[in-house]
């Protein structure tokens, strides 16, 4: 009994410290090279799941702007950069700055920031062309960001 | 610092050299010429308030398929056509307290309304910036005695389209100095601010990456002398205030109403922007 106790005890302080340990999208800290030294939960990213948010419309929706040859998805667009070889051009640190918000990477790029909050100019609600709620969440939460991260990480050429 | 300044530059020019090159090969290199008799310019030098952001411009007819295009070569195969019929019949029918048509004030549509639409948005003698829509209501509330059409529905559909066919192949003729001038400051303003969660802006889009694709999109300059248009994915007619609308909403942002005066001023300012295109007289897109 008292040893049931003792564990449930540990986990819940275990999910608390994990809750704490993620970096809000207000604190996430930015290196003048607008990269981000620090994984946003403390866990490892999930490479297979990255790969689905970056194809996914309503997630990271990546192919919209980037052709990824790794990914199996139709219709891929060329807004942005080809992303074969990412990780030889950039580090994780790097990579991860440019997902979280790109603009401190490269300055003015159409490039849309996947976890920040705000400020926006006239924030919607999704596409609903509503406004947005007063807690408007960022277009991926920390996890998925570290899980994109470590899909792009796994995109090497040389 | 050094870094981010040589990576931002060497992405630009990667851009440059990708978005010039798509536009090349991806950009038809084809003439608009309506029922084998009504030449279109599709393709112009930029208007000098254009300059240091785009050299030329183009309609969003040369980016779409050949299919597409050639269905706005011929009227028998341009959709749209039902609807200009439909509101040419409008055009003399009486209807309201006053028993009066367009007609009886106007004359024939061919002559009454040859360059309208060339020239709108205009502002009004009360000083007010006005689209063809607001012309049109105001004839019927304060000429007719009749109800004002909703901003896209089928009667006002109708008769935009079928002013705008008579003023096919003359040349966008908007007045953007004097009193127009506060208006469209404005909607410059607008063009250039980047919305909602996505923070892009219509130059995030139509200046910045015409001539790329997002996903299957390939993007246009975003050009409006083409409206209204003939959607096939709704199998129906769009505004001009509809499609700003969609646009704005595409970028994570509370939109704005067609018929409000911000979208008012954001269509002079884009009717500006394709200074030195003609009027098509109901476009065909995808
Ligand atoms: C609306 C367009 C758009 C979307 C959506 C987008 N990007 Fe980008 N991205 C860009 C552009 C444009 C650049 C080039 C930077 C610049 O100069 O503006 C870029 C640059 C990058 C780079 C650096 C590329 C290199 O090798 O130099 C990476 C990595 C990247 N994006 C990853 C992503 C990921 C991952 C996602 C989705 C979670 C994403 N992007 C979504 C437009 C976009
Ligand atoms: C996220 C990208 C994006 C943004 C931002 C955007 N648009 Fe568009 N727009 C599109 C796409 C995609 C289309 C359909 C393909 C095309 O014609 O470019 C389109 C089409 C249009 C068209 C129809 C052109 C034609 O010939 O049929 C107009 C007009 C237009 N946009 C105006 C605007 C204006 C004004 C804004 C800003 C308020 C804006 N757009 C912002 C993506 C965008």
């Amino acid at each position: 009994m008292k040893r049931h106790v003792a564990w449930a005890a540990m986990a819940v302080t275990f999910a608390a410290s994990a809750a704490i340990a993620e970096t809000a999208p207000m604190d996430v800290k930015f290196t003048d090279v607008g990269a981000v030294a620090e994984s946003l939960t403390g866990q490892p990213g999930d490479a297979t799941k990255g790969a689905e948010v970056a194809a996914t419309k309503s997630l990271g929706n990546c192919v919209a702007c980037h052709k990824v040859s790794a990914l199996d998805a139709s219709f891929q667009g060329n807004v942005g950069p080809e992303l074969n070889g990412a990780a030889d051009r950039w580090d994780e640190s790097q990579l991860r700055g440019i997902v979280v918000d790109a603009k401190h990477t490269f300055e003015g790029t159409v490039m849309p920031a996947m976890y920040k909050t705000g400020p926006f100019i006239r924030p919607g609600d999704g596409y609903t062309g509503k406004a947005a709620p007063a807690d408007l969440p960022p277009i991926l939460n920390a996890q998925q960001v570290e899980d994109v991260v470590a899909f792009l990480m796994t995109l090497k050429e040389e | 610092m050094t870094l981010r300044t040589s990576r931002t530059i060497l992405a630009a020019t990667a851009a440059f050299a990708l978005s010039t090159a798509a536009l090349h090969a991806e950009m038809a290199d084809d003439e608009l010429v309506i029922n084998g008799d009504t030449p279109i310019t599709v393709k112009a030098p930029a208007a000098d308030h254009l300059e240091g952001h785009l050299d030329e411009v183009y309609s969003g007819w040369l980016f779409r398929t050949d299919e597409t295009r050639a269905m706005e070569q011929d009227d028998f195969d341009n959709p749209i056509m039902i609807f200009a019929e439909q509101g040419q019949e409008t055009w003399s029918t009486a209807d309201g307290s006053e028993g009066k048509s367009c007609a009886d004030c106007h004359g024939d549509i061919s002559e009454g309304m040859k360059g309208v639409r060339a020239s709108m948005p205009k502002v009004n003698e009360a000083g007010k910036l006005w689209s063809m829509e607001d012309y049109i209501n105001d004839c019927r509330t304060n000429r007719m005695g009749a109800e004002a059409w909703g901003w896209d529905s089928t009667p006002m559909h109708n008769m935009t389209t079928a002013i705008a066919v008579e003023s096919r192949g003359m040349p966008v003729s908007v007045k953007i100095d004097g009193d127009a001038q506060p208006f469209w400051e404005k909607g410059k303003e607008m063009y250039y601010t980047r919305y909602g969660q996505l923070e892009l802006s219509c130059a995030s889009c139509h200046e910045e990456n015409y001539g790329n694709y997002i996903r299957a999109d390939h993007l246009s300059q975003g050009q409006i002398q083409g409206f209204p248009v003939y959607r096939l994915k709704n199998a129906g007619v769009v505004s001009i205030h509809n499609r700003f609308k969609g646009c704005i909403r595409d970028t994570r942002a509370e939109t704005y109403s067609p018929g409000s005066d911000e979208f008012r001023n954001l269509e002079l300012y884009v009717a500006s922007r394709g200074l030195g295109l003609d009027i098509e007289g109901g476009g065909v897109r995808p």
